[in-house]
């Protein structure tokens, strides 16, 4: 980790078990600065709001890597507390979250379809 | 109610501009997240899954018509429409964006509102009984001494860095609505036999991941002296409480393991010495001042009956219904005390939208004096309610969907946020309330089955105080999926207890038919008119446990 306080939360959030020790594909997210938006890391770096937008290590190492980049110099004026999460492959949409909570994360609340994330990809259709 | 004076103006106006800088410093990249996030905390605002969460302090559960309107106004303008009040008497919002939290925080000043004491491990704002002041036989109205000990307690600095949060609450009646056993301080108004009013203090409540029903340390603490009893376990506590484990941190561990008389012993000491000082005497004058605030409201002198009240029973059964278990007896002959149910059937748990905000304002001020309650059970309550407007209220109420008469049974569960919204949660709580809610939709039954407290909490934090539901209900994450712990026989009254576990945990697909499983056997088990907790208290866990994993 690059630094302190960088390295005091992705370790926290990993130990905090996002990720399960045998996972294979993995992404990072973390919650954006100004609203707390959810959003995650995407191949080009930059946070995207979609899970579907977001790259996906495979292999431990991977992930590692994919968090440092998550990390920058800088990155606490755009996101809060990036961390890794497991992914598996869907077979509908290539790949969806493991846990309850990022698939919550992904869609917004489960009894409030009209908020959050879900709420936004109806109405466009 | 208090207003506030130019002190109280002056504190949360300069709270509200430090943040206003505080923000801006983070967004302009000034300040570290690690900076920032115990001064947002501060402020009550919080991370959740989705969004920043701002929760609002509602100090002893009471609003004016003014103020909750306010609150409705910033659900439209700054969120999503609606605010979700907690099992702490508070209100909460799920999306503000930061930015805009500032003004947000300048608009709540504007009507004597803030976010201050609602996060971070300090004493955190003071619950009370919602029928303060409106139910018959209280010794005190308990919101008197509750204003005394907000003013004390706010921004106190030898209690700012507490080694965990602080929770105070305190009642006036000798039915505990205010769950004071599961407080780290709980208070109890109490007459001595010389007539004198003075404080029954309980420590070391408290529920989380180790619950435990707080130690009765004083019988009488006399009226001028409670402040200085208050700073005595604060002091004992801030030295001594662990600062090494934050699940360890909580007064009631200190308690525990120090046991209660050597507790009592240090926390007489140190009461001792700031008594002698006489530095926290709090003057008669101040008391009553304060006290002034709390006059009750101009009562009409009115007859025991209304007629009007009687024909409108008569005449709509669904009234009557509602008045049988929503209207609770008011001290003063002619009125009533009404519960508004912020439990729909199948709805969320204490949310309630911007417009029912305001149409539930405007019932406040057109028939209860301007008052509002809220309750730690997640309603609200409008204090000061003629019998002869019982009708009229309960119409409007029907208009909005406020009228669920179901106060007390088992669709009025409350439940945490869960891991709808909560970043701490490990499974959803809400669903589960829904879920059970429709299944018990029948009002018939739910009358046959008759009180029945459920309480839903989603991680063992305990904030649906699942501890002390006659049926309590802990979600718990197993390997990322949702499974639900069952306990029962808890309890948060003057007869407070903890529940018992079942065993073995239910899957989302199985847990409504267990919580029926239970039901059925209770109406199997139980005698006469005897309610779930009794029967539970009668029988014992066992037959419960063989019906439940039975075959």
């Amino acid at each position: 980790m690059k630094n302190g306080i960088i390295g005091s939360n992705s370790e926290k959030f990993f130990m905090a078990q996002h990720s399960s020790k045998g996972a294979r594909f993995q992404a990072v997210t973390a919650n954006r600065l100004l609203d707390g938006e959810v959003v995650y890391l995407a191949a080009d770096n930059s946070w995207t709001e979609v899970f579907s937008e977001a790259e996906i290590a495979d292999g431990p190492e991977a992930g590692e890597a994919l968090l440092a980049r998550a990390v920058p110099d800088g990155f606490e004026k755009q996101v809060l507390e990036p961390y890794l999460f497991e992914a598996i492959e869907d077979e509908n949409t290539g790949f969806r979250p493991v846990s309850v909570r990022e698939i919550i994360r992904a869609k917004g609340p489960t009894v409030r379809l009209d908020l959050g994330k879900q709420a936004r990809r109806q109405a466009q259709g | 109610m208090y207003r506030y004076d130019e002190f109280d103006h002056q504190l949360v106006a300069e709270r509200v501009e430090q943040f206003r800088g505080q923000v801006e410093r983070r967004v302009s990249g000034e300040l570290s997240e690690d900076a920032f996030k115990p001064l947002r905390l501060m402020n009550g605002v919080y991370l959740q899954l989705h969004a920043y969460m701002l929760r609002v302090a509602i100090p002893y559960g009471t609003l004016s018509s003014r103020q909750l309107r306010k609150l409705a106004h910033i659900a439209r303008e700054y969120d999503r429409g609606y605010g979700h009040f907690t099992t702490r008497q508070n209100i909460q919002y799920n999306w503000p964006a930061l930015a805009r939290i500032p003004d947000l925080l300048a608009e709540l000043a504007e009507v004597e509102m803030h976010a201050i004491q609602t996060s971070g491990n300090c004493i955190r704002n003071v619950t009370s009984d919602q029928y303060a002041g409106a139910i018959a036989d209280e010794i005190e109205d308990p919101r008197i001494i509750s204003e005394i000990i907000r003013q004390w307690s706010t921004f106190h600095p030898e209690f700012s860095y507490l080694p965990r949060k602080f929770k105070i609450a305190v009642t006036g009646h000798a039915h505990d609505r205010a769950a004071i056993k599961l407080h780290d301080i709980g208070i109890v108004i109490v007459r001595n036999e010389a007539g004198e009013i003075g404080y029954e203090v309980h420590v070391g409540g408290g529920q989380g991941r180790t619950p435990f029903i707080a130690k009765k340390l004083a019988e009488f603490v006399p009226k001028d002296k409670l402040l200085a009893y208050l700073e005595a376990v604060m002091r004992v506590y801030n030295m001594l409480g662990r600062r090494d484990n934050s699940y360890k941190a909580r007064i009631k561990i200190l308690v525990h393991e120090t046991g209660e008389e050597e507790m009592r012993k240090l926390v007489e000491a140190e009461f001792a010495q700031i008594d002698a000082s006489k530095m926290l005497e709090v003057p008669q004058a101040e008391i009553d001042r304060i006290t002034r605030y709390f006059e009750p409201p101009a009562f009409e002198t009115l007859p025991a009956e209304s007629a009007a009240f009687n024909k409108a029973q008569a005449d709509d059964a669904g009234f009557a219904q509602w008045c049988r278990t929503n209207v609770v007896a008011h001290r003063q002959l002619g009125y009533s005390i009404v519960n508004i149910s912020l439990k729909p059937i199948g709805g969320v748990p204490g949310d309630a939208t911007d417009v029912q905000m305001e149409a539930i304002a405007e019932l406040a001020e057109a028939y209860s004096f301007d008052e509002l309650r809220v309750t730690h059970e997640q309603n609200l309550v409008l204090p000061h309610i003629r019998l002869d407007d019982l009708k009229a209220v309960y119409d409007r109420l029907v208009t909005h969907e406020l009228a669920t008469p179901n106060l007390g049974l088992i669709s009025d569960a409350i439940a945490c946020p869960g891991l709808d919204y909560c970043n701490l949660a490990n499974a959803r709580s809400i669903p589960l309330a829904q879920e059970i809610s429709n299944r018990f939709a029948d009002l018939d039954r739910q009358y046959d089955i008759g009180e029945l407290k459920i309480k839903i909490s989603g991680c063992i934090n305990a904030c649906g105080h699942h501890h002390v539901g006659h049926i309590g209900i802990l979600g718990v994450d197993k390997k990322g999926t949702e499974f639900y712990q069952i306990s029962l026989g808890g309890s948060a009254d003057e007869h407070a207890s903890l529940g018992d576990i079942t065993g073995r945990a239910f899957t989302e697909d199985t847990i409504v038919d267990a919580i029926e499983t239970l039901v059925e056997t209770y109406v199997g088990l139980r005698h006469a008119d005897e309610r779930f907790i009794e029967t539970y208290r009668r029988v014992g866990l066992t037959p419960f446990k063989e019906r439940l994993y039975a075959e």
